[in-house]
């Protein structure tokens, strides 16, 4: 393998790296040969001592950059929730009334229980979503060589876009399951609960029958409810991980000669704009869907 | 001969998604046209849920092509060496 394929790989391995803050054991080797004496907390300096870290391990930008939007979310909403008025609005006000008009209007139309949470959280994830993606345009190489800069650590890991780590795509979407099952519990009880798992796609009422049905349906309503979380998450974590894969690619054009580059200029920009479709949709996707598993779980099924 | 059959999957990977979300997008769209021809007020409304639906469509090839990117040019230069 030529030196550039490999420097190629280093380049999209870096890219694809988080900033990760983690437990290394007593007596690891750092990659630069040093030979730890203590159980510490550092930053990793190649992916393989991230690796290493296992469990005990943060990722501190998409953590950062998750927060950091969230309070951009709720600081801007904020002002504008203060500043409203009903004479002349101004743009900023009209732009919020209009996505939470939009929200407001779609959760009506496929929630129709009584709960006060789950429209501001349809709201929230939508909106918080929607500013993660949203992070994938910004060209793949700006803010992690402004990280460099900054902390002049030339391995300095920075994955922007916090939706292509599936730590927190994957933290959402439990989060999701979680209030799933306490709704549901909290709605049938506990035991309209069991029944939905045992007694649900086949039941004939003949106890004796019953019996020998409630494995198969345990095991079906068991991998139903399991793969709605982990589709949910992995969802929104493939469709971000694959284009900014793909960003990261066709930045690599720009290092080989003048015509590739105004090439990949093009190739970027094309792919941005097909970009534009997928972030609002995979944003939408995921706060309907949570929607719809929030409106199952009210559900009180009369029908076996 | 492992790199070789690195890209063999990584081609199957995609090649296979996108033939089925062609298909699936081929019928979505059909369909969404053939509802509006039959209501057309209700297009808008139709228009949403096609969205819907093509993004749920959209993730399998995406993800695809995410994983196959992955294996062509991480996998496979990391087995040939």
């Amino acid at each position: 393998m030529s030196s550039e394929a490999k420097s190629s790989t280093d380049y999209i391995q870096h890219h694809l790296q988080n900033l990760a803050y983690g437990k290394l054991p007593a007596g690891y080797h750092r990659h630069d040969g040093k030979v730890i004496e203590q159980d510490t907390w550092t930053l990793a300096h190649n992916p393989q001592e991230a690796k290493d870290m296992g469990f005990n391990c943060l990722h501190l930008d998409t953590l950062g950059w998750g927060i950091a939007l969230g309070l951009i979310l709720s600081f801007v909403a904020l002002r504008v929730a203060r500043t409203a008025t009903v004479g002349k609005p101004s743009g900023i006000q009209s732009f919020v009334e209009l996505v939470v008009e939009f929200i407001n209007n779609l959760v009506n139309e496929t929630f129709h229980h009584k709960n006060r949470l789950v429209a501001p959280m349809a709201l929230t994830i939508f909106t918080w979503v929607l500013l993660m993606n949203l992070m994938d345009l910004i060209p793949v190489d700006w803010l992690p060589l402004l990280a460099v800069q900054v902390s002049g650590n030339e391995h300095f890991f920075f994955k922007v876009v916090p939706t292509t780590d599936p730590n927190a795509t994957l933290g959402m979407s439990i989060t999701v399951f979680l209030l799933m099952i306490g709704f549901s519990i909290k709605q049938k009880g506990l035991v309209g609960f069991v029944k939905e798992l045992t007694l649900h796609p086949f039941h004939s009422g003949k106890w004796y029958v019953d019996i020998f049905l409630i494995p198969v349906n345990l095991v079906l309503e068991t991998v139903g409810l399991v793969a709605k979380p982990v589709s949910l998450g992995l969802r929104l974590f493939g469709n971000m991980y694959a284009g900014e894969l793909i960003f990261i690619l066709i930045a690599m054009m720009f290092g080989y000669g003048l015509l590739t580059g105004i090439f990949g200029g093009v190739l970027q920009w094309v792919w941005a704009v097909f970009h534009l479709l997928v972030i609002p949709i995979q944003a939408f996707v995921f706060m309907i869907l949570t929607t719809v598993y929030m409106a199952m779980a009210h559900d009180v099924a009369e029908d076996h | 001969m492992a790199q070789a059959l690195v890209y063999i999957a990584a081609a199957l990977l995609i090649g296979l998604g996108a033939l089925g979300t062609g298909i699936g997008f081929g019928s979505l769209g059909g369909k969404l046209l053939e509802s509006i021809g039959r209501q057309p007020e209700q297009g808008p409304a139709l228009m949403g849920k096609m969205f819907l639906m093509a993004g749920l469509l959209d993730a399998v090839p995406m993800v695809s092509v995410g994983m196959g990117m992955y294996m062509i040019f991480l996998v496979a230069p990391g087995i040939g060496g």
